[in-house]
């Protein structure tokens, strides 16, 4: 067992692990800097669409203030997550971004439905890892490629297809994404709170999460009387 | 990085999707053009027969709106006036309703643009450029035309064998709906044979003039002669 998180325990001095409360999961700068991040995506995708999609544009007409709109938003967009990560109050979030990024060796597993239960996961599940590390990634390429393709003057013709060639197809994978993460977190009310206030419950991370519960609480997940899961 | 953050176990799985997706998107913008040119003559016939529509929300075969001004001009057809002047017996000034009321032409090709998509089918209306040169009254030593737009910025030319093409028209609507002020709207030209940049948004004037002014992207590096297929350094497929 891992010994328990020292930044966790500082956030939360009131824990009570045993007694079915709450567990921290989401501090105030990541639950800021995530609404913010899901506001400047949901302006880039609206006006993206009109900017894209001719009927839109004609039903909403005002092509020029949505492309204003669209540049500013997606400029804007890294400023959000750089302030959340600097100095002191950046602390989880730079913990969060390094659990993002490691795969322990179950986390393949967890795409194989048929090993899927078997997984004791940490915090994110693969499937939130591949989500946050594709958005990131799509972030800036979207970032670069819009600005070819609004600053085009030294660019080749080809250099400036090529560019909306990848942002046009990277825009189809980003709503895939974003759709696909707001379905499963409305999902599951509990995860969701998570983001809304902050906290989930104990039963909630002990069950879905019992590698993170194990790692905060540095209580162990399973319980003598619940089995333990097959194959682990 | 804090000393006081646990090191950190597992693979670094994150960071190489992370890596790998910047690569695929710096791929992407050197070798986009090729890809695109590779599906508009692969896909895009089959896309441009869809009929469930939903074909239409994908980034082949479709128009891109581009403009030099950086805002997209906006004129009402109320508002609407075109001058034919320069080397003419007899200036016009035509109103939107003028042009609506003569002999319209329809023709329907395939729109190219010299950056790649390329659109199957579009049905184009309006009057032919040659029938306006007719009623102005073209003197003999005149030799081209220079198109001017009301964006105040972008100009095109055509040698007046090029003007007198039947598939060149003064075009008002596009696929028979009034055209938008995002496809050149309410007057535009259209160049069926050539690249789309020749095919003027946003017209406002004709001069007909005693030589070929070079256009806006003709001062930068586009053919001034821009057949499709056959300029620019492209082989695409001829529109008409």
């Amino acid at each position: 067992m891992q010994p328990p998180n020292p930044v966790s325990v500082i956030e939360a001095p009131a824990l009570r692990p045993d007694t079915h409360g709450m567990l921290p999961r989401f501090d105030r700068v990541e639950r800021v800097m995530h609404w913010v991040n899901a506001s400047l995506f949901g302006i880039l995708m609206a006006t993206g669409a009109v900017l894209y999609i001719g009927q839109l544009s004609a039903l909403v007409g005002r092509r020029e203030l949505m492309r204003t709109i669209h540049v500013y938003a997606g400029l804007a967009l890294p400023i959000p997550l750089l302030i959340g990560l600097l100095g002191r109050r950046g602390t989880a979030l730079r913990l969060d971004l390094g659990r993002l990024n490691r795969w322990s060796r179950g986390d393949f597993r967890w795409f194989r439905r048929r090993t899927r239960d078997s997984v004791r996961l940490g915090k994110f599940n693969p499937g939130q890892k591949l989500n946050a590390t594709f958005l990131a990634a799509a972030g800036l390429v979207m970032l670069g490629t819009g600005s070819i393709m609004k600053w085009f003057g030294p660019f080749s013709n080809d250099t400036r297809t090529g560019a909306t060639f990848v942002h046009d197809w990277f825009a189809f994978g980003i709503w895939i994404a974003v759709l696909g993460h707001i379905a499963l977190a409305t999902a599951d009310p509990i995860a969701l709170r998570g983001m809304t206030r902050g906290v989930v419950t104990d039963t909630w991370a002990r069950l879905r999460r019992p590698r993170w519960y194990e790692e905060i609480t540095g209580l162990p997940a399973e319980t003598p009387r619940k089995p333990r899961r097959v194959g682990r | 990085m804090d000393g006081a953050e646990p090191k950190p176990r597992g693979t670094p799985v994150g960071r190489r999707v992370f890596i790998g997706l910047l690569g695929a998107g710096a791929a992407g913008v050197l070798w986009g053009a090729k890809a695109q040119d590779w599906l508009e003559r692969s896909v895009g016939p089959y896309l441009s027969k869809d009929g469930t529509g939903i074909a239409g929300f994908l980034p082949i075969g479709r128009f891109r709106i581009y403009d030099v001004s950086g805002s997209l001009p906006s004129r009402s057809k109320k508002e609407y006036q075109l001058t034919v002047r320069g080397l003419v017996d007899q200036p016009l000034q035509l109103s939107y309703s003028d042009l609506r009321a003569m002999t319209p032409t329809h023709v329907t090709r395939d729109f190219q643009c010299v950056t790649g998509w390329r659109v199957h089918d579009v049905g184009w209306t309006g009057v032919r450029l040659a029938d306006l040169l007719t009623q102005a009254g073209v003197q003999s030593h005149a030799k081209a035309l220079r198109f001017k737009s009301f964006d105040g910025v972008y100009t095109e030319s055509l040698s007046l064998d090029q003007a007198r093409r039947h598939d060149v028209l003064v075009a008002y609507q596009l696929d028979g709906s009034d055209l938008s002020d995002a496809h050149g709207g309410p007057v535009r030209m259209y160049i069926a044979p050539m690249y789309g940049y020749k095919s003027l948004k946003w017209l406002e004037s004709i001069e007909v003039t005693d030589k070929v002014v070079p256009g806006y992207w003709e001062e930068r590096g586009y053919d001034v002669d821009g057949w499709v297929g056959r300029s620019n350094g492209r082989r695409d497929d001829a529109t008409s």
